[in-house]
This record gives structure tokens, sequence and C-alpha cells, in this order.
């Protein structure tokens, strides 16, 4: 038998190539010829553009060309598309290529130069000349609601959506709950930061009339389409390579950027290759970020914390501009419920426009921000309740038996929220035994005695992934028996090479190592939708498996040929069609493919098998039968009618100086289901990735904008990615397979899980150290010693309840520890911010 | 204005080279344009995210804080000339293979020429030293588990390897 390659850690085949320096990113790519641009980008927030004076960069030795909007004609003259439009997508605005005739953010691009060096070109782009009107800018959710200066004059209220989902009436769910509660909840802004940032390089063919596009994407198919669209090409014209990626985390999804529309432009206008590498600091202040967000929850549950109606509203910052629709927003608002099901539900989000970077997935894609609110909201039920915060959960998971879920919401890729499958009981009973959950009072305990203070926090997460429409893959088997793989979707370091040979491997019965796939090629697989959400594996996955069956099927119809035997007797084996119970007669693949190809020129020794003359002809049928074809090669589309929905459940212990404040991670465990596992070294490379991004996002990273819209923190000196030092050390993992219902291989995403609950989880823990509470994410240490410090002047949350009563923040230990279960007798410490009402 | 440009020698992976480079080119930017050696990658292009470590005359050095000019005469080590001399992938390679220690792999460059030398300094470090030794490079995919793994699994190839050369010249 050939070794079963799924579910396997096989080693990835990336690895030895990138660890010798012959990764190919890029920056990599070009020779001599090669032109360099750099952008002149704007140093105001918002500001009219009088003039633009390219004159004294003109005069500067090896300067090709200056661009500005001006030059710009046709479809490249208007602005950028709006990629994903939605009903409530009312107001969307988007830039232009070169800033028209204002700037909404600092790093909007004013200008291009074109040198034959990349340092000349930047000398030059000093010294364009930008005369700026300087407007006061909108900077901050609440700057941006107050709505006293407007982002763009046709944007009342700076409002871009309003979109509200529910099911149930929530707000009478609420109102005769027997215990109500209500808070605000506050992210800050971070961004995908992958460590090559964006880049491009384009080349005419001016001979063919072809355009080459290298770039450092997550969709190449998006790329081609929006390129063509705005240089006025036939999509036939123009092929997109992505090659070796460093790193996208939702960023690279966006399309086109600027730069991806006017380098192929300057390489065609000037007959020239020409490449831009996006520096560090372009990273920071003209891609993307994400996160920002504030959320008002008000909830309505019983005396088991069982919750009977959700009320949330959200408030999303999504920057100067809406290139990407609603999706993070949609990902919050639906999210959100995670593994329960709240007996009335209903969302409101708005998002604002504000003179800073454009927000768009990172991630998580938004999932961070609603987990955090829900979990966050479930602590507090059982802090109020004087329960479990595990207890609280478990009273609300929806239950193995009611799969599939549907709960009457649309989802982000348009469709219905319905989870297929999952098992969140038995993840909470996993996660327990992994953190010790049982046993933490006594760790506490024995920790206080030293005069150390712990807590532990605790978070659910459920991520629909691998939503639509469609991944296609196409499956060749050589005459070699080589097996050639090709996908659309781009890779930027989930090891699609490795998964996806490794599900092909196992459906046509060859060995791994004769497996080798592309991907993101347009010219190799021109159907494609990208990489994002989680979808590598559930889409593409399952479409090379559904190509290489229908390969498998030719090839066992071939072998049935020429074997003489009925195809129900064969298989196929360790790269053999082989006669089931008699090794001794088989075929290799590789010569099913030289016979499945019929030949008039024989090229070489196996092809002679295939020709006219060789005597495997069979002559009652035309050599290729009508409806068949030539070659061992097929292709074939997975297209899901709904998302498939992974889950998981997070915890932290962590220790805070009752000095300092510093904040320690000293456990950390996860439990996750991404069901059918393809590579389980893969997925736990994908969660440590994830929790040391979900570990940035809790306790370091911020988007430092002062009030002129300016970035303070854009560079890796001020922006603090976390070091091995800044991580757990250890992230204890435990997986659950709960196999999708939905696709052939079982398979759900794995990309973004690590990410999503950590904040949550980091949150809980703290509070539950510190006994006082975390509202607002990131927090360091000097916050968090602020907080001890000076409580009373944290502002205290907004009560949106009708009625709104006593509010108290009660200590779960001193409530757990009161003879009397009515809280109101309880002590109530001086840093109280929580709101309650009790009926 | 003209470009003011310089000589400069340099042995980078054992191979003589002599290149007229413009004196603000950094070192980073010779070795990926001037001597087309584009394994050494640029993250940060000030000093914080350790991508574009190298090995001067065998010490771990940020290549993008370095002017080309300021390195004539010296030896550079990246990561195209660590593999060993019959092909094999160096322990470091071999751990980062081993241990899934890189996802997307543009930081990786940079940690294989620092753990060289730190394995180099330190044969059998502890998980805490491991963890100290890359604690000056930025990875964004892997949230260091197998990097820190990687490092401990590095000095222990080393180590077998060390061992193997020793029985062989001691069977001779």
């Amino acid at each position: 038998m050939t070794t079963r390659s799924m579910g396997e850690p096989v080693k990835r085949v990336e690895d030895p190539r990138l660890v010798t320096g012959k990764g190919r990113y890029v920056d990599d790519i070009g020779d001599a010829r090669t032109l360099h641009a750099a952008f002149v980008r704007s140093p105001h927030a918002r500001a009219l553009i009088r003039d633009i004076d390219p004159f004294e960069a003109y005069e500067v030795e090896g300067v090709v060309g200056v661009f500005t909007w001006d030059d710009l004609e046709g479809a490249l003259a208007e602005p950028l598309p709006v990629l994903i439009p939605h009903p409530d997508l009312t107001h969307a605005r988007t830039g232009y290529p070169l800033a028209k005739d204002r700037v909404n953010h600092v790093g909007e691009p004013v200008a291009m130069v074109v040198a034959t060096d990349r340092y000349v070109a930047e000398d030059a782009a000093g010294l364009v000349r930008v005369d700026y009107d300087v407007l006061e800018p909108v900077v901050g959710i609440e700057k941006s609601a107050a709505a006293t200066l407007l982002v763009h004059d046709d944007v009342p209220g700076n409002v871009a959506a309003v979109s509200t989902q529910s099911y149930g009436d929530a707000a009478a769910a609420v109102a005769a709950a027997p215990h109500r509660l209500t808070f605000e909840w506050d992210i800050e802004r971070s961004a995908c930061m992958p460590m090559e940032g964006k880049g491009v390089h384009a080349k005419w063919d001016s001979d063919e009339e072809r355009l080459t596009l290298w770039t450092s994407t997550q969709t190449s198919t998006g790329v081609r389409g929006a390129v063509s669209a705005k240089l006025g090409l036939e999509l036939t014209q123009v092929d997109v390579i992505t090659p070796d990626v460093g790193g996208g985390f939702g960023v690279k999804i966006v399309h086109p950027w600027p730069e991806e529309l006017m380098v192929p432009w300057a390489a065609i206008r000037l007959n020239r290759p020409v490449k831009w590498t996006e520096d560090r600091r372009e990273h920071f202040v003209s891609s993307a970020h994400e996160r920002a967000q504030l959320l008002t929850v008000g909830v309505g549950f019983d005396d088991d914390g069982k919750v009977l109606g959700l009320e949330v509203d959200i408030l999303h910052d999504h920057g100067a501009y809406i290139p990407y629709g609603l999706i993070v927003p949609i990902n919050s608002s639906t999210q959100l419920l995670g593994p329960y099901h709240p007996g009335a539900y209903r969302v409101t989000f708005t998002s604002l426009y504000t003179n800073t970077v454009i927000v768009t997935p990172y991630r998580g894609a938004g999932r961070p921000q609603g987990v955090y609110a829900m979990e966050r909201t479930m602590d507090r039920i059982a802090q109020y309740l004087g329960k479990d915060r595990m207890a609280v959960r478990e009273a609300n998971f929806i239950q193995p038996d009611e799969f599939p879920v549907d709960f009457g919401l649309m989802f982000q890729d348009g469709r219905p929220l319905r989870y297929d499958s999952g098992n969140y009981p038995e993840m909470a009973e996993k996660l327990k035994s992994l953190i010790d959950w049982d046993d933490f009072e006594q760790t506490r305990a024995s920790a206080a005695a030293e005069g150390r203070k712990l807590g532990i926090g605790v978070g659910f997460y459920v991520e629909g992934t691998g939503p639509g429409p469609y991944e296609g893959g196409h499956v060749q088997v050589l005459t070699s028996g080589k097996v050639k793989v090709s996908t659309g979707l781009t890779s930027q370091g989930q090891g699609h090479q490795t998964a996806f040979a490794q599900v092909v491997a196992d459906e046509l019965g060859v060995p791994f190592e004769d497996v080798v796939v592309t991907t993101g090629d347009t010219r190799r697989f021109g159907y494609s939708v990208g990489t994002f959400a989680s979808r590598g594996a559930v889409m593409s996955g399952n479409a090379v498996a559904l190509a290489a069956r229908k390969v498998r099927e030719r090839a066992l119809a071939v072998a049935s040929d020429a074997l003489e035997v009925d195809v129900e007797d064969l298989e196929l084996v360790d790269g053999k069609v082989r006669v089931k119970g008699d090794p001794s007669s088989e075929i290799p693949l590789g010569t099913v493919a030289v016979l499945s190809n019929p030949l008039r020129y024989a090229f070489d020794e196996a092809s002679k098998a295939a020709t006219q003359f060789a005597g495997t002809t069979d002559f009652s049928k035309p050599p290729v039968e009508p409806g068949g074809k030539p070659g061992l090669d097929d292709s074939d589309y997975y297209s899901p009618a709904y998302s498939t929905f992974a889950a998981g459940a997070h915890a932290a212990i962590v220790e805070t100086d009752p000095e300092t404040a510093e904040i320690k991670i000293l456990k950390y465990a996860v439990v996750h289901d991404c069901g059918k596992i393809i590579n389980p070294r893969i997925v736990e490379g994908q969660i440590h990735g994830g929790v040391a991004q979900g570990v940035a996002g809790a306790l370091y990273e911020i988007m430092a904008y002062d009030e002129a819209g300016q970035l303070t923190n854009a560079s890796f000196m001020d922006f603090l990615m976390p070091y091995a030092s800044e991580v757990p050390h250890g992230i204890e993992i435990d997986h659950l397979e709960t196999p999708s219902t939905l696709n052939p291989l079982g398979v759900k995403g794995a990309g973004e899980a690590g990410v999503i609950p950590t904040s949550a989880v980091i949150a809980s823990a703290i509070e539950d150290a510190e006994r006082m509470p975390i509202v607002r994410m990131p927090i360091s240490p000097s916050e968090l010693f602020d907080l001890r410090r000076r409580p009373r002047e944290v502002e205290p949350l907004v009560n949106t309840m009708p009625g709104g009563a006593v509010a108290t923040w009660i200590d779960p230990r001193s409530v757990a520890d009161a003879t009397s279960q009515n809280p109101t007798t309880t002590d109530v410490p001086a840093n109280s911010r929580a709101k309650k009402e009790s009926e | 204005m003209s470009e003011q440009t310089a000589e400069v020698r340099l042995r980078v992976n054992g191979i003589p080279y002599l290149r007229e480079i413009p004196v603000r080119r950094t070192l980073c930017d010779v070795l990926r344009m001037d001597l087309e050696l584009t394994g050494t990658h640029v993250g940060c292009e000030h000093g914080v995210c350790g991508a574009c470590t190298i090995l001067l005359d065998g010490e771990p050095v940020r290549s993008c804080l370095l002017l080309g000019v300021t390195v004539d005469g010296h030896d550079i080590t990246t990561v195209e000339g660590l593999t060993e001399d019959d092909g094999r992938l160096s322990p470091v390679q071999q751990a980062f293979v081993d241990c899934h220690g890189l996802q997307c792999g543009f930081c990786t460059p940079g940690f294989l020429t620092t753990i060289s030398s730190f394995i180099e300094e330190n044969p059998e470090p502890t998980e805490e030293e491991a963890r100290e030794a890359v604690s000056g490079n930025l990875c964004r995919c892997t949230g260091y588990q197998n990097i820190v793994a990687s490092v401990l699994r590095a000095a222990e190839i080393a180590r077998e390897r060390s061992s193997e050369t020793t029985e062989e010249v001691s069977t001779r």
C-alpha cells in the first residue's frame, strides 16, 4: 500500500529551497534593465492639493519619469474599485491610484517617480514639490461619530454604512430577562505587518503585447482582473505570477493597490521593466490596518446565565476609504455569536470614515473584536451570578445534536450563517483538562502565599472558514509518472505545496514526493478567488482532490483497456495501476499517461507505445472517443453552498507583578477543531503564529495616531511587534476533529484560528488576577499600573439599557463566599465601572 | 550630480568579488543588487527585525546598517554560504526543516545566520539560552515556538555531526 499521507506531519517541501536562500520573492526578480519606482506620499492626514511641481525631480540624473494624476487616462484616472459592494454600503468612497485633488490620510500616494535606481528614485521623490492646503483631520471613532468635520464632503455623518441583522425580538427578550447587564468594549488598531511588505514587478513585451506582473499578493487572479480593467488590456494579455510571498495575514488580499496599477502602467508606457518594493514605513502608512472598534453590549439572561437576549452596537473605524467593503464588521457582528445561540439577537454596526490608513481584514478579520465582546460578556454574567466562567459558557453551548444550526443571519459570503458541525462541550472538557481549570484555585492560592498574583482566562470562538465562491485545481500525470498540480489561490507561508501534494498523493495512490504543486500563477490556472478567510485547505484542498479523482478514474479506464481487465479489478498503488490480488500484472502511471494520449509522432522511447503502428490500437473505437480527451489530466472545482465552521477554545494563566504591573503569560492552552487535519505539523504552526499575533494584539500592538493624523509609531522600533521573548514559552495544543459535513475531505480552515480569542482570554485572565474590570485592549503594564492607581479616572460604561438602575463591579469570589446570594449586599471595590441591574 | 562610487573587495561565501559600488549603498543592497545574492532579505531597513543578518568575519551583523564600502576586505557569509561543502544542509538549516521552524521564509535567513554563530559559541544551549539567542530577530508567522525548538535541534545535529567526524578520524 502507498503510505497514506493525509493526516501525517509530513515535512514541508517548500523548506529546503527557503533555508538555502533560493526563495524567490518579488524584490529578488529583475536585472540591470529594470527601472525602480518610488512614491511621493502625503505628509498630511487631510489636505487639498493646490499644485504639484515635478521640475526639480526631473533634473536628477537617472530619473526616467515623474507622474501625477494628470498623467492618468481612462479607467485608471477613476477611483479604485469598491471590491465588495453591499446593499448597506450606501456611501462607498475609494482613493485614486495617485491622489486627484485631495489627500485623506498620511501616506496616500500623490506622485510616482521612476528612475534607474531606487536610491535615485527616492532622491527625486524628495524633490517633488507638492503645495497643500492643510485641513483639520478626523481621527478616532469618537471624532468621526461626532461628525462636526467630514472626511468626504458628500458623506453625511462620516457614515459609509449602517447595517442591522437580527433574529427574534432582542430588545423585548432583554427587557423581559431576569437579569440585565450592559458594557462597552474598546479595541485598538493593529496591522498584519508581514515581514515582507508589498512589492510589484512588471514587464511589458511590446512584440507580444503581453504584460507579466509579479506581485506579492493573496490573489493573483484578482489582480489580473483589476489590472486588465484599469489598463484597458484584454484578460488574456495579462499574466500575474505570485512568487514566494513573505507573509500576508490579510493585507495582501486587497487589490489593486495603487502600486499594482501604477507600476505596470509605467512599464508599458516606458517599455522597460519596472519594480517597486514597499519599505517598512510605507507599509505602516499606506497599506492597511484593522481591529479598531467600540462595541456596546446589552444582555439579558436567566439564573443559569443562559443568554435570552443580546443587543450589540458596533462603531467600526474603516479609515479614509472602504475598498474592501463591509467584510470586517460583518464578521464581527455574525461571528460574535461563537458557540452560543442566544434566544434573540440584534446587532447594528456603523462603519465610519476617519483620516487614517484604510482598514481591511487582518488575520481574524473582525472576529477577534466580536469574540472579545461576547466572551467578556460571558465572564461578566458569570461574575454577576457568582458562577464559574466555564459553567456559564456550558449553559449556553449549542449542543452536538443541534447541527446544522441556521441563525437566520447572513454571513460575509452573502449566504446564510449556518454551522455545519461541531462539538463545543467536548472542546470545553479538553480545555479544562489541558489548563487544569478545576485545580486553578489551588494554584492561585499557593502563588498568593508567595505574594504572586495569578489569574486564569478563557475564550471560545467559531470561525466560518472556506467561503466561496469557488476554487479549482488541475492535476496532470506526466509520462515520467510525476504529477503536476496547480491551483489558482496563492501561498504566503501556509505550506500549500505540501498540503495539497498530500491530498493528491492519497487520491491518486502515488508517492507524496512525486507530486509538485504550483499556486497563484494565472498562466497555470486562471480561475481563482484568493487566499483569505482560512479557505486554502477547504477550497483548493477539495478542488485538487476532486480533480485528482477524475484523473484517477481516467487512469483506471485507460489501464483497463491496456491490461484488458475490468476497472473494478484494478487499484492504484505506489504510482502503478495494479490488478487486485495479482501484483505481477501492473502498469506504471507514467505509462498510462503515455497511452492516454494517442500520438502520431514518437518523441522518446516511452511515447512509441502510443503511436499508430504500435499495435495497441482498438480499431472499433476512434483514438479519442466522443466526449473524451487526450492526456492524463483534468480540472475540477469546489464550490460550497455554505462556509464550514471551525471552532476552538483557548485558556491562559497570567501573572501580574504587584509592583511593576508587568503581565506575564505562564501557560497558554489551545483546543482546536478544524475538522479532518491534512498536516498536523502545519496546523500547529498556524496556531502558534496566530496565538503570537493574538498576544501582540492583547498586550503590545497599537497604531498610535496623534490628533493631526500622524502615525507616531510607524517603525519596528516603536510598534511593539513581539520577539521570542514576548510570546508564551510553550503553547499546549489539543485537537478535536469534527469533520465538516460540507466537503469531500471533511476539512475546515485553520489559518486564523490562533488569533481570534486571544485578546478575550488575556483580558479575562488579567481581570481575574487583578479583580478589576479590563475593558480596553491591548493593555500595557503602564496602563495596568495606571488603572490600579487611578481607577476612578476611567470613564464609566455607557448604560444603554432601558430604565438602567444600580451598577456595580462584583468580585466573583466575594459573591461565591457570601452566604447570601443577593449580589447587592457584596462589597463594592472602589474601582467600580461595570453596571448591573437586578430584578 | 552623479553618483559617487568606490571599489570594494569582498570575500562572500568563500568567493572573492571586486565591485565598483555607490558609496551610499547599504551592504544588504550590495549583496542583493551587485552580487545577486538575494537570499539576504530586508525587512525594516533600520536594524530592528534582523532579517538581513549576515556573518561578518564570523560575527552576526545587520547588513542594512552597514554601508558596502565600509566592509572592504572583509569576509562575509550569507544564507547561501551556510550549506555544507558536500551540499548537505547545515545543522541549522536541517533543524529548521525538521522542526517546521519557518513558514513564509522571509525572516528565516537572518535567523539561520544568527543561530549558526550562536551554536558555535554555545554548542549545548538550554531552552532559555536558545530563546534569548533568537530574541533579536522578528518573525510574524511562527510565533517562535518552532524556531526555539530549531535552535536546540540544530545544536544537537551539530554535535552528532562533529562526533561522526571524530569517529571517522579515529577509525582511520
